[in-house]
């Protein structure tokens, strides 16, 4: 049962009757949260199962969002979420380094665009030591376009933040999944988990694919949170979808941003920023609409036209671009302002609720503390020795060397000089290595989510056809 | 940069369209060393994938289907001794004229005696048209529909939207039906279809295909697979929901125009191609831009034409690197989009096939061509047919005569 154990990982136990998989912590969603928490916890002598509704990893709020590293600057003092943030920033800037992540240090400048917003600057700077960073510097209008001359008239004056960064969501999940497997997680997709039955010392998750029992359960089950919560008995939070729609323009517009723009903040949120990609696009973005439905992860008409309508205040030469995505995503807002993260030693059971607008960076941190707190709750920890090296991520960052420019690569393998999606010059080599992966892909989306084939401007026009061609092969080839 | 080989050419063509082709064609013929780059697996372009008939009018005065015609193009590049390169991706610029080339080969840095862009032309996605809702599958364009119903005879649909009513938007009904998929609704934003008018009249009947003008595509609907469309009547705002698992976008061209872009070229920002002159010289010296790219879009014959045009000029341009003369600029003004070409230069040539390319926005009845210069007007002349959004305007290049090449710019309108 314990496929994919890396020698040395603690495996499952299997009851003798019945066959059901044991293990001591089952982690419910494999979203960044979840895949951080999973490969923190395979980190020690635990048998880990990660437990995903999907049929891919990252495939809800991960791979929909903003895909800012954040310093944590601008977080609420004295939360939790402050702290995490700030931990996060440093281990995932860290693991990036050492998977390949893709992660741009661009640095940010948050904008005051009248004399109010311009006046809220110190508070800002204030705020920033607060939470123990020093490192902000107040600039005034002509700065502001010496640093980003693109921008739009009106600016006052800003706040340069130098640590801020960009950084690639799919490939961070994946990355943190791919490693908690290859230390020996069972990565188990397509288990939505519907019911617990807490006994004793096990709890019997009911999945969609079968019971999966474990010691402890840990929940990062995003949207879902309180839902699993509840199963557990508790009434302590509810989940409020807050969409965030997104516009990406063309990568012919990447020269007009360096950094991320941010604006200042309001009691309605984080605001709409203009940000570069990883991927060499710029995005403009967030909304911020609070809903009913989990699943609304649509556009609307109005919400694009009033982000295009900002778009073009804030970089007037954005008009002229094209546009080569819209897409949204829905934070997991509670009415709690910071995260809720609860233990409930008496059923074994640890809460991960609320990561909502922070949790692409805080994830390696959230790990490090549910770690922390169920130490605290008696699990033995015992860290491994043997443990397998971090993942080599493929390189599909602009800034980095993309293999259709890398002679040795191709030297070695002439697929790597085999375009198959030119706008995003993706390469054959790329998508039969995502397709030949430990976790491959499911669906194009998760094609697109691990090489960027036909996520550009054409949007498959050109490609289409022969990476869906590309998909199925691989599909039969794994099934072979 | 280790591992680059470099070489040097004569000319270096972007692009196996019928354009890319036909220019490297003549020459080759007339001596020149000439590489076509061409990103896909085999050359030919876009024609390669569109099975029907209906090309080669123009050029060969006689019908052929796309493959047949991007063949006998090919093998007569071929002949004619024009090196011709697949699986070759020119990814950007090394040099003025000198391209950035990675192919299974490796990576290649080859500086041309003259560059010609050949890059075609695509069709405006979903997400530029800013459809709202979520993104499931289903959703293409006729491009990506072409090729997976001819390359790689895939489809799984039953009842496809059809977006746009152009020529392009009934080759993807014809090629629905092919694989046996119906139209449920064509869609045009315009108060008559876009197509010309025999098309336009027969191809519901014929076709079956019932067309809603002045009519917006909101809203895709569906999550998985997509389940219908959210369209909106322009006039009175009225909303209604059609069921169907494929929407087609089709139509609403823009330039291939990325390596214009990252050369620095002067662009029109209304159809992003590179703006030529009559000779289709670009803002760059040496380089050159032919087809669909400059034009998006018209006919592929039309294409080959401009390609034959262009190799007079670039092997001129060999004899004798000079810069041309200084030029007067010619402007579209609404409701025409764009015109091309728009430099006009004392000496030059008339444009290929003697014709002003131009594209209009809105649908004209009756019509008058009008070119004004110094604030005066200097030709007017009525059009002889209709004018229609979504189709390419062929304006008689004799216009042009009256046009003083030491005056001020040019403007160019419909009456
Ligand atoms: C518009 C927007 C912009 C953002 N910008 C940023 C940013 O710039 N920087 C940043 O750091 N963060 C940002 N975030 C926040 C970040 O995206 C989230 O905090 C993070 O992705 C949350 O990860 P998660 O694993 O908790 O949730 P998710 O990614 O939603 O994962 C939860 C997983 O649990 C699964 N699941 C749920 N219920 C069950 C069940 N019962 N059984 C099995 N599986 C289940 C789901 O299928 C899902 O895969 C943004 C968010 C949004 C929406
Ligand atoms: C669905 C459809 C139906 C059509 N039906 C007809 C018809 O019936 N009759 C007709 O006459 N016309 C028809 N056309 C129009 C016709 O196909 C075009 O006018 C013609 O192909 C234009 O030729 P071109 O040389 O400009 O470019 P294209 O044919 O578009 O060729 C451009 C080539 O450049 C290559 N390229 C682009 N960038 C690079 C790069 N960076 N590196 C290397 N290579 C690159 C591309 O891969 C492509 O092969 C149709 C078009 C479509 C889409």
């Amino acid at each position: 049962m314990a496929e994919g154990a890396a020698p040395g990982a603690a495996t499952a136990t299997s009851p003798a009757a019945g066959g059901v998989p044991t293990y001591d912590v089952a982690v419910v969603g494999a979203g960044v949260v979840g895949c951080a928490v999973a490969r923190e916890l395979a980190g020690f002598d635990l048998s880990v199962a990660l437990l995903e509704a999907r049929d891919d990893v990252g495939d809800v709020t991960s791979k929909a969002n903003t895909a800012i590293w954040h310093t944590g600057f601008d977080a609420s003092p004295g939360t939790l979420e402050a702290r995490l943030v700030a931990r996060g920033w440093q281990l995932l800037g860290d693991y990036a380094e050492a998977t390949g992540i893709p992660l741009e240090r661009t640095g940010a400048l948050l904008v005051a665009w009248d004399d109010e917003q311009r006046d809220a600057l110190p508070g800002l700077e204030r705020k920033a030591r607060e939470n123990g960073y020093e490192r902000c510097e107040i600039v005034d209008a002509e700065r502001v376009y010496a640093l980003e001359p693109a921008l739009g008239p009106g600016a006052r004056g800003g706040l340069v933040v130098p640590d801020e960064g960009i950084v690639c969501p799919w490939t961070t999940t994946l990355a943190l999944a791919l490693d908690a497997q290859a230390r020996g997680t069972a990565v188990r997709l397509g288990h939505h988990v519907d019911g617990v039955e807490v006994g004793a010392t096990h709890t019997r998750l009911v999945t969609s694919a079968g019971p999966v029992d474990a010691r402890w359960v840990v929940g990062a089950a995003g949207l879902g949170a309180d839902h699993l919560d509840r199963a557990f008995g508790h009434e302590r939070f509810t989940v409020t979808p807050r969409r965030g729609q997104l516009l990406v323009f063309d990568k012919l517009a990447r020269r007009l941003v360096d950094r991320v723009v941010l604006p200042v903040p309001t009691a309605k949120g984080k605001g709409v920023l203009v940000s570069p990609t990883v991927y060499g696009n710029v995005m403009v973005g967030p909304t911020a609409e609070d809903l009913a439905d989990r699943r609304a992860t649509g556009t609307t008409e109005e919400g694009l036209a009033g982000l295009l309508a900002r778009s073009e205040g804030l970089v007037p030469a954005l008009a002229d671009e094209e546009l080569t995505a819209t897409y949204a995503g829905l934070r997991a807002a509670t009415e709690h302002r910071d995260y809720v993260v609860e233990v409930d030693a008496a059923q074994r059971y640890l809460c991960l609720g609320g990561i909502r607008s922070t949790g692409l960076t805080s994830s390696m941190a959230l790990g490090e503390h549910v770690a922390a707190l169920l130490a605290d709750a008696g699990v033995e920890l015992t860290p491994r020795t043997d443990l397998p090296p971090p993942p080599a991520m493929p390189p599909i960052g602009e800034a980095q060397r993309r293999p259709y420019a890398d002679a040795e690569r191709i030297a070695a393998d002439p697929d790597y000089g085999r375009v198959v999606c030119f706008c995003e010059r993706v390469t054959r080599g790329e998508v039969r290595d995502a397709l030949a992966s430990p976790l491959p892909p499911s669906d194009l989306g998760g094609v697109r989510r691990r090489t960027r084939a036909t996520m550009g401007r054409c949007q498959a026009f050109f490609c289409g056809a022969e990476v869906a061609a590309m998909l199925v092969e691989g599909a039969r080839g794994g099934a072979r | 940069m280790s591992g680059v080989a470099r070489r040097t050419v004569d000319v270096a063509v972007v692009g196996s369209g019928p354009s890319g082709l036909v220019a490297a064609r003549r020459l080759a013929a007339a001596g020149a060393d000439v590489v076509v780059l061409e990103r896909e697996a085999a050359p030919g372009g876009v024609p390669r994938h569109s099975a029907h008939t209906g090309y080669g009018l123009r050029d060969r005065h006689r019908l052929m289907t796309g493959p047949a015609y991007a063949a006998r193009l090919a093998e007569e590049a071929d002949a004619a001794g024009a090196t011709l390169r697949t699986e070759a991706t020119v990814t950007g610029w090394a040099g003025p004229r000198a391209l950035a080339v990675t192919s299974p080969a490796g990576l290649e840095e080859l500086d041309a005696g003259a560059v010609v862009l050949a890059t075609g032309a695509r069709e405006r996605p979903r997400p530029a048209r800013l459809v709202a809702g979520d993104r499931p599958m289903g959703v293409v364009t006729t491009g990506l529909l072409q090729q997976l119903v001819h390359l790689h005879d895939r489809l799984s649909a039953s009842r496809a939207v059809v977006v746009g009513a152009e020529l392009v938007s009934w080759s993807a009904v014809l090629t629905l039906r092919e694989a046996g998929c119906a139209t449920v609704l064509m869609t045009s934003e315009h108060d008559v279809a876009e197509a010309p008018a025999p098309l336009r009249w027969l191809g519901p009947r014929a076709l079956g295909v019932p067309l809603a003008t002045r009519t917006r595509v909101a809203r895709i609907l569906g999550r998985g697979r997509v389940e219908g469309v959210e369209v909106v009547d322009t006039r009175s705002g009225a909303r209604s929901q059609v069921a169907c698992d494929l929407v087609v976008f089709t139509g609403s061209w823009r330039a291939e125009g990325e390596l214009a872009r990252t050369a620095g070229l002067q662009v029109d920002p209304a159809s992003g191609a590179p703006v030529v002159d009559t000779e289709l010289r670009t803002s760059a010296p040496g380089v050159f831009a032919a087809g669909n790219l400059v034009h998006p879009v018209d006919t592929a014959d039309v294409a080959a034409l401009g390609g034959a045009h262009v190799a007079d000029a670039v092997r001129r341009w060999l004899e004798a690197p000079a810069l041309p003369p200084r030029g007067v600029a010619l402007a579209a003004e609404a409701p025409l989009a764009w015109v091309a070409p728009t430099v006009l230069r004392p000496g030059d040539r008339p444009p290929p096939r003697r014709r002003l390319l131009a594209w209009s926005t809105e649908a004209r009845a009756l019509a008058a061509v009008r070119l004004t210069q110094d604030g005066r007007e200097i030709a007017r002349r009525r059009l002889p047919w209709a004018v229609s959004p979504g189709r390419v305007l062929r304006l008689p290049a004799g216009l042009l005569d009256a046009v003083d090449l030491a005056g001020g710019p040019v403007r160019l309108t419909l009456d």
